[in-house]
């Protein structure tokens, strides 16, 4: 085992990722991430591809459709249809945490 | 290491077509899928099922795999036999350190070994580690005041004859104060190793909060409940009360009812903007178990005229 001293990382939000960045660490190419995020499934698609930026929910998000695509063969916007039921079901149920009520 | 039956994984039969493994899978990823099942063991029959697809959907590995899967069975102790891959070419979708990482220990000696071998032989090129991704669970206290806090990763290892196994890395990570639920932190080369001098990748740790007794958290804001006696949420008063953020005092108004939210401004998580601190009142009934409280209660019931069904 080995230890090392403790690393202060960068936190996303604070810090974006650039579309490069962004794909490599979805593993997946620049397009797939250009193609979703022209069609409205991630992120916003106002921007110019070379200055989009990327944050902690649309990371989430974007590893969540890729999971749904490949595991299920899924159309992206079935994928992205999930995605959002995911996030309204987390958003829910933290709204249920809040008001001290279990959410399972 | 053992031997891992992946058609039994899946459930599917030696012969399965890949449709039918396909079917399978997808019918155990629903069940498992680490957003959705509530199953303990969810996240390792995850990653088994996913091992199992890659090899069965993929018709190389399938076939050394099944060339394999003669001389042993599910469970049984296994070693690699040398050249066990001879004749096989793994060309199609690749599995870079980043899958290794994933996989296990099983898939990562055959697999690991006959990519790597393909890449010495026939592939001399650099390319960037690939980026890994691990969830982390913190306290509330540590989102407050900032942590280190320990976080072990199994990394795919190469030995000098190119056999792979997965090796612990633990890693000391500071946890910024102000981090929120979902957050990630990036930490820049703790990924995968790059191949040929390529760089690392990067690790992102996805924060989350273990479940805390006393508070629950939104987004910046943070709730807690507290319990007042009747008389202090009818008279007012101030309690001193514990917080993440260190103890307060805090001023109930007279005529509070039980869920009238107290709000304690930017006490809730720290940030650019800090979150909002919640206490919900809960007006807390004292036993009527003694004939002193029996009469109080009496005496309430007689003297003041009140129906809170009224009052609605």
């Amino acid at each position: 085992m080995v230890e090392y001293n403790a690393i202060k990382g960068e936190v996303l939000d604070e810090a974006s990722l650039t579309l490069e960045e962004f794909a490599r660490a979805c593993s997946v190419k620049r397009h797939w991430v250009v193609e979703r995020v022209k069609s409205g499934m991630l992120g916003n698609g106002t921007r110019y591809a070379s200055r989009w930026r990327f944050t902690s929910p649309d990371l989430t998000r974007a590893r969540r459709l890729r999971q749904m695509e490949f595991d299920f063969d899924a159309e992206p916007e079935l994928a992205a249809l999930v995605a959002d039921l995911f996030e309204e079901v987390e958003r829910l149920r933290g709204r249920l945490r809040a008001a001290g009520l279990k959410s399972e | 290491m053992e031997f891992k039956d992946y058609y039994q994984t899946l459930g599917v039969d030696r012969d399965a077509a890949i449709p039918d493994i396909k079917k399978a899978y997808r019918k155990l990823a629903r069940k498992y899928h680490p957003d959705i099942s509530k199953e303990p063991d969810a996240a390792l029959r995850m990653q088994e099922i996913n091992e199992a697809k890659a090899v069965l959907t993929d018709p190389e590995k399938r076939a050394a795999y099944d060339q394999l899967g003669e001389r042993y069975h599910g469970g049984e102790d296994f070693r690699p036999p040398p050249d066990w891959d001879a004749g096989f070419e793994f060309s199609g979708g690749g599995f870079e350190d980043a899958d290794l990482g994933e996989f296990s220990d099983f898939f990562a000696n055959l697999f690991g070994h006959a990519g790597r071998a393909r890449s010495r032989t026939h592939r001399a090129y650099q390319m960037r580690g690939g980026d890994r991704h691990a969830r982390i669970f913190i306290d509330l206290d540590d989102a407050y005041h900032g942590a280190t806090r320990s976080v072990t990763l199994h990394v795919p290892q190469a030995d000098p004859q190119g056999h792979v196994t997965l090796r612990e890395h633990t890693l000391k990570v500071h946890i910024p104060e102000g981090i929120t639920e979902g957050q990630h932190i990036r930490l820049a080369g703790q990924g995968q190793p790059g191949v040929g001098g390529g760089e690392p990748g990067d690790l992102y740790l996805e924060v989350h909060f273990k479940p805390n007794p006393d508070y629950r958290v939104e987004g910046r804001d943070v709730f807690a409940t507290l319990p007042v006696a009747p008389w202090e949420a009818a008279l007012g008063t101030t309690i001193d009360v514990p917080t993440p953020a260190g103890q307060v005092l805090l001023k109930v108004p007279k005529g509070s009812q039980g869920g009238r939210k107290l709000r304690l401004k930017g006490r809730g998580l720290p940030g650019a903007e800090p979150g909002n601190l919640y206490f919900v009142l809960e007006v807390v009934l004292p036993p009527a178990n003694t004939d002193q409280a029996r009469k109080l209660y009496e005496s309430m019931a007689r003297d003041m005229p009140f129906n809170p069904r009224q009052t609605r």
